[in-house]
């Protein structure tokens, strides 16, 4: 029977920290890039332009029919050679972090732009028609009117998929990138406790997504009222 | 930029000699779907089973359950897997552990990331038929007990042809994510399309190629699970049914 | 003021308006009734440019509406309508419903929009509901409510899309009777509305649509006394029995 020993976990508790730091960075500046490119490509989407809805649709099918390790591999391996060929950036520059939340803000966005999309569905064709009436723009009306509502409607459901960006960046293992996850991989195999880094590993991931996951539930509950 | 395109790269002869490089991407695609589709009628059977205790008025039933779902959906995919494939074999009692690594590794790997993409999944289509089955009016069930069948028999006959059909478009696309997240059983080396991809980048230093080709095989799976679900719904539409 | 000149409209192959004219004079309040479907509210959302047609001419304040370089909003802006949906929006406060048309298109200060809300909120009688939200509201205080969000752009006009039939019966009055000040004051209106009393009461002229065309338009006297045709007969027949 395997004996557990959870002696190395202490000492690499700084060390775990500054990976989750890595963690929260990628997730923060994710949510927030994808929501904007999301909502835009959401308007593009529905846009009477052709041209952009087809890009709008063109991107967001793209980005949901390829798995998201390989949108991350090809950042990784790819984009910065042709960053460093196009610009000139010297090769010793570590573009590993800015690929990660690229390529997490440009995959999640595709995501996000199917929530927005719905959400600004669900605000009722008469909200455009009485903001028009009163002499609103199109633009004035999105603004004003049906994003508005649209994003109260809608933040359970961008929440919940900020919980699930948070446990995907672990992906970034692909490019050996420390974040929490890569972090205690590294401390577990060095020690030779990758048994219980992984489980503990997992338990943190766990709280924080669940507590995070609650306190939605929490608050779409208060909202609904 | 002087990048020189070769598309021929796949149908050169692998150093090993055996087969062309179009070869391991056949090979990879392969053990995708093999593993997808085995993962995803153990999600469908898991995911099934658990949904439907989730709504049975048991304390007990629904609370294990829901403990599952939790679990399973709070914690990364790529943690699950590792402790499937890592941490699993060392907690099990040293025989069965060690019979586990006396496998070949490719077994190994493969039944690691069925196990864990089958969970995975399960807990999602659980959600799925969960919400189906509380989403159908309590009018239907009150109504199959009324005219005296059993609550077995209300959810044989009654909830669950109906919620099949509710739950059907969630579940194509849990059904497309299961393919997209196979792809993650690349980082405990298993030689699937992803993987084969990446293999292709350090042997032949053609990367655009190769990760081009991946990509759309990926796109071709999603397009073509896409067209079948989309037969399969309406083959069980119910007629004058909103769904 | 109002000048629709042969106007029709069409889905696809459906054709919702045949060849509508009609004129309104500044003060006149313009009554349109007719079976459902009739292209009633078709033919008010035209006037103001929320539904495109495909032939003939409007024109409003000397606006043509269907020419492709007239600035809608601009003229939307001082064209007030009522919807049957009350459509106020349902994330701001009664006083912000009332303020964001007059900040943001009419360019007004806040204290200058606030002053003109709350004093148009008093004149429909709900001052004291200034800080709640549309769902804290019944459906005749949203719908006066409403009425004020379009008073406060000072329009030259007022469309009314069949003000009262999505409210409670009990909840009609309220609304009419704020319609009907708003007429004596000499305000210009095209009312869509089944309220033959609303009509009889004080409109200029009645106009009835029956399948996309204007099948009568005459002074209420003669609408009420002699319809000429027969479907506008059986049509009143019907609502009077009720």
């Amino acid at each position: 029977m395997y004996e557990f020993d959870w002696s190395s976990i202490p000492g690499a508790l700084p060390y775990l920290w500054i990976g989750m730091v890595m963690t929260l960075k990628i997730t923060v500046v994710a949510i927030i890039a994808g929501i904007v490119w999301g909502t835009l490509l959401a308007l593009m989407r529905m846009s009477p332009i052709k041209v952009l809805s087809w890009f709008g649709a063109g991107y967001v099918n793209l980005f949901r029919s390829i798995p998201l390790v390989m949108v991350l591999l090809w950042f990784f391996l790819i984009v910065p050679s042709l960053l460093v060929s196009l610009f000139d950036i010297p090769r010793s520059y570590d573009t590993r972090l800015i690929s990660a939340m690229v390529a997490f803000s440009l995959f999640e966005a595709a995501y996000y732009s199917e929530i927005i999309r719905a959400g600004i569905r669900s605000v009722s064709k008469g909200q455009m028609g009485a903001a028009n009436a009163l002499g609103m723009s199109y633009a004035q009306a999105m603004r004003l009117i049906i994003l508005p509502q649209a994003f109260r409607n809608m933040v359970p459901l961008l929440l919940t998929q900020g919980i699930i960006l948070f446990q995907d960046t672990s992906l970034v293992y692909v490019s050996s990138l420390a974040d929490f996850f890569g972090t205690a991989y590294l401390v577990g195999s060095r020690d030779g406790r990758l048994v219980e880094l992984l489980l503990f590993s997992g338990a943190v991931y766990f709280i924080i997504s669940f507590s995070a996951s609650q306190l939605v539930k929490h608050f779409q509950k208060r909202t609904s009222l | 930029m002087n990048y020189h395109w070769n598309w021929a790269i796949f149908l050169t002869e692998t150093p090993s000699g055996s087969t062309t490089y179009m070869g391991w991407m056949l090979s990879g695609l392969e053990v995708t779907l093999a593993l997808s589709l085995s993962a995803w009628i153990i999600a469908l059977l898991v995911g099934g089973l658990m949904g439907v205790l989730r709504t049975v008025p048991n304390r007990w039933l629904s609370g294990i359950a829901t403990v599952y779902v939790e679990i399973f959906r709070n914690t990364p995919l790529l943690v699950q897997l590792f402790i499937w494939y890592f941490v699993l074999p060392e907690l099990l009692p040293t025989a069965m552990g060690d019979a586990i690594k006396s496998l070949n590794p490719f077994l190994q790997q493969f039944l690691a990331a069925m196990v864990c993409l089958a969970l995975f999944t399960g807990a999602r289509v659980c959600e799925q038929v969960r919400s189906g089955i509380n989403s159908l009016a309590v009018g239907q069930k009150s109504a199959g007990l009324a005219l005296g069948l059993t609550l077995p028999q209300t959810y044989r006959y009654v909830i669950l042809p109906m919620a099949i059909r509710i739950i059907l478009p969630p579940l194509t696309s849990e059904f497309l994510n299961i393919f997209k997240n196979s792809a993650v059983a690349s980082t405990i080396g298993l030689l699937e399309l992803a993987a084969q991809g990446r293999q292709l980048v350090d042997y032949t230093a053609q990367p655009y190629e190769s990760f081009i080709a991946v990509t759309v095989m990926f796109m071709v799976i999603n397009t073509v699970v896409m067209i079948l679900m989309h037969k399969v719904e309406a083959r069980v539409r119910v007629p004058g049914g909103g769904h | 003021m109002i000048s629709i000149k042969n106007i029709s409209k069409h889905y696809g192959s459906f054709q919702v308006l045949t060849d509508c004219s009609a004129e309104v004079e500044k003060g006149e309040v313009i009554v349109i009734c007719g079976p459902s479907g009739s292209g009633k509210s078709t033919l008010i959302k035209c006037v103001n440019g929320l539904e495109p047609f495909q032939q003939g001419e409007l024109v409003v304040n000397g606006i043509s509406v269907g020419a492709p370089k007239t600035n809608l909003a601009k003229l939307r802006a001082h064209v007030g309508m009522v919807f049957q949906n009350f459509e106020l929006f349902p994330h701001m406060s009664i006083v912000d419903n009332l303020c964001i048309a007059q900040i943001k298109v009419l360019g007004r200060s806040r204290e200058e929009a606030v002053e003109r809300g709350l004093k148009l909120l008093d004149r429909v009688g709900l001052s004291a509901q200034a800080e709640k939200f549309p769902g804290q509201l019944s459906g005749g205080q949203q719908q006066r409510v409403a009425i004020a969000r379009a008073l406060a752009m000072d329009p030259t006009c007022m469309l009314f899309d069949e003000p009262t039939s999505a409210l409670d019966p009990e909840m009609v009055n309220e609304v009419l009777d704020v319609m009907v000040g708003l007429a004596q004051e000499g305000m210009t209106m095209m009312v869509v509305t089944h309220e033959m009393g609303f009509a009889r009461n004080v409109a200029s002229r009645v106009i009835f649509m029956d399948q996309g065309r204007i099948v009568e338009d005459a002074s209420k006297d003669d609408f009420f006394g002699t319809p000429r045709s027969e479907r506008a007969q059986q049509f009143l027949s019907k609502i009077l029995q009720h």
